[in-house]
């Protein structure tokens, strides 16, 4: 089959590679008929994120029709649409009982787990796509995709709903809606988004959805600006004023109740704490550059929320601990438990209370997927998203 | 039940985490003398004890989650012949005998006279807090031997003797739990670029 494969940092190429096969009784092989370039793939392009091998298939935002069940699995049946989560969850150990799939103890193989337990303390689950530290999963930017535990994960879509409508339940809506749930918001409550990448935009839609009063989003392209403006949020644009002091004033000196950090380890932004980021991880002193939740942590209001769905790997400096501590302030953070939100979430979409085809820009064969890597990389404004067709000629999609 | 093994002089904490742990201590739970390497390993696993235990009693299963293990035969209720992966294509061979079998609480064994690695261990089931499943624990003493053997060996257990441990827990967790043992071995379970 035809697959997206990373060689190297802004190296990736569609490659011939074998067909997968079901090897564990509750596996499924998937057809992939729409797949999405994630911003968290593009961390894993500028390889920022550890133990990315050479011809590792990326991709972990896919659906597809079910082209074959293992003999375990007594709930797919071939030829059933599927929107696919990216995180893998096995069902039945304590974390998946407790519904934190993303922390399912069973679906990273046993050398990957421990490589992973050995940065963090505890194993990692496994993911499509993304590292070996969540178990080298090939992902779904391809023909076909193997999906364990697959009477588990996918989520079966109705007839006559187009792809497009449903293709973000494998991560980024989820991800946006678990960001909004981690604020707790309550009655009369401001939450602040910064990024308004597509994570970002989901978190501003889902915050709403979920009774904040007002929603502030902070980004510098005029474009994603624009979206979040279009989804009724009131807008930051961090290059012309000085972000904390325009959310003391919006906020009559109180803060933002709840502060949502989209944005993650490639913080953007011309200041001193990101400069010096910079300098350290050019020398691998450190990993990530979290210039946004440094910010979000002094602008949040005392005893407010903050809610981290950016991705982080690794360590940071001049973490500002103190203002954490002495303000009272709770944290949530996490890979997004998909599995728990799909149900309610595809409900939204099919009563048209949330709609996320807004947000794709591009739409493109498999053969086109570097082109789609680089627009993504390069021209963030108006590349809001893209979605890869696997099973249409190059030619023909747009 | 019976009591967990210990071994440190002060504190809760198994004799397996301790920096300089005392093979004497674990005497009486199983064979282990001084010199002695010590793995421990402990896991939860959402199964009942009963379950865990009977699987793990018939010694022809251990393979299926220990990666290093070929082959295990059983010759009558207490005796069993091991045979270990080697690097090379070699194996290692030993005959090994149950010397406890509490029925779903505990099973020690140790290896018979003329084993070219003397090692024992026990492994031990526990009820978990709150319906959460077993608590399962793993206690293993070896000789380590020198010379080419003492590669073997090493290999066997990796260069960290808990991660072999870690990871043989780790599948047969999966495998309790979830019925297999998650795979991205390439490139069936996994395809990529060569």
């Amino acid at each position: 089959m035809r697959a997206l494969t990373w060689h190297g940092k802004h190296d990736v190429r569609v490659d011939s590679v074998p067909d997968p096969r079901i090897v564990n009784p509750r596996d499924a092989i998937v057809e992939i008929t729409s797949t999405a370039i994630c911003g968290s793939d593009l961390h894993l392009y500028d390889h920022y994120i550890p133990t990315l091998k050479a011809g590792d298939i990326l991709g972990h935002e896919f659906m597809g029709i079910v082209a074959e069940v293992g003999p375990g699995n007594r709930k797919l049946k071939v030829g059933q649409r599927v929107v696919v989560p990216f995180v893998i969850a096995c069902g039945q150990c304590f974390f998946c009982q407790k519904q934190q799939y993303s922390a399912c103890d069973n679906s990273n193989p046993a050398e990957t787990a421990d490589m992973s337990e050995t940065l963090y303390g505890y194993p990692m689950t496994g993911a499509f796509g993304y590292a070996h530290l969540t178990g080298g999963y090939a992902g779904g930017q391809a023909e076909y995709v193997r999906v364990p535990f697959s009477d588990v994960g996918p989520i079966v879509i109705p007839d006559g709903v187009e792809d497009e409508r449903v293709l973000f339940l494998s991560d980024i809506l989820p991800t946006g809606w678990m960001a909004a749930l981690n604020c707790d918001i309550e009655p009369g409550d401001t939450v602040a988004v910064w990024g308004c990448g597509p994570v970002g935009l989901f978190a501003i839609q889902s915050a709403f959805v979920q009774g904040a009063h007002r929603v502030i989003a902070i980004d510098h392209y005029p474009h994603r600006l624009d979206l979040a403006k279009e989804l009724g949020a009131e807008v930051i644009n961090y290059e012309e004023v000085h972000v904390r002091e325009a959310l003391v004033e919006m906020t009559g000196g109180l803060g933002p109740d709840a502060c949502i950090d989209a944005v993650g380890m490639e913080s953007h932004g011309v200041t001193p704490d990101n400069l010096y980021d910079h300098a350290k991880a050019a020398v691998a002193l450190v990993t990530d550059r979290p210039h946004a939740l440094r910010q979000l942590i002094l602008a949040c209001r005392k005893g407010g929320r903050i809610s981290v769905p950016g991705v982080y790997g690794g360590v940071v400096d001049k973490f500002p601990l103190g203002a954490l501590m002495e303000k009272g302030l709770q944290v949530k953070t996490g890979q997004t438990h998909v599995q728990r939100f799909s149900h309610e979430l595809l409900k939204l979409i099919l009563e048209d209370k949330i709609d996320t085809t807004f947000l794709i820009s591009h739409r493109m064969s498999l053969e086109e997927a570097p082109q789609g890597y680089k627009l993504f990389k390069e021209r963030q404004n108006e590349t809001t998203k893209v979605v890869l067709k696997p099973k249409q000629a190059p030619a023909s999609v747009h | 039940m019976a009591k967990e093994i210990q071994g440190t002089s002060h504190g809760d904490a198994p004799l397996s985490t301790a920096h300089h742990p005392d093979p004497e201590a674990l005497a009486g739970d199983i064979d282990a003398r001084k010199g002695d390497v010590i793995i421990g390993r402990t896991v939860t696993i959402n199964r009942p004890r009963e379950e865990l235990y009977k699987f793990w009693r018939d010694f022809r299963n251990l393979p299926r989650f220990m990666e290093n293990i070929e082959r295990v035969t059983v010759q009558d209720a207490e005796h069993s012949h091991w045979v270990v992966a080697a690097p090379g294509g070699n194996t290692v061979e030993w005959d090994s005998a149950i010397t406890e079998d509490v029925p779903n609480e505990r099973i020690a064994w140790t290896s018979l006279e003329g084993a070219s690695v003397r090692n024992s261990g026990c492994v031990e089931f526990y009820d978990a807090s709150n319906h959460r499943g077993t608590r399962v624990t793993v206690t293993i003493a070896y000789d380590p031997p020198g010379g080419t053997l003492g590669r073997v060996v090493a290999k066997f257990f990796q260069r960290e003797p808990k991660i072999q441990a870690r990871q043989d827990l780790r599948r047969f967790k999966q495998l309790m739990e979830t019925g297999e043992v998650a795979t991205a071995k390439p490139p069936n379970a996994a395809p990529r670029a060569s």
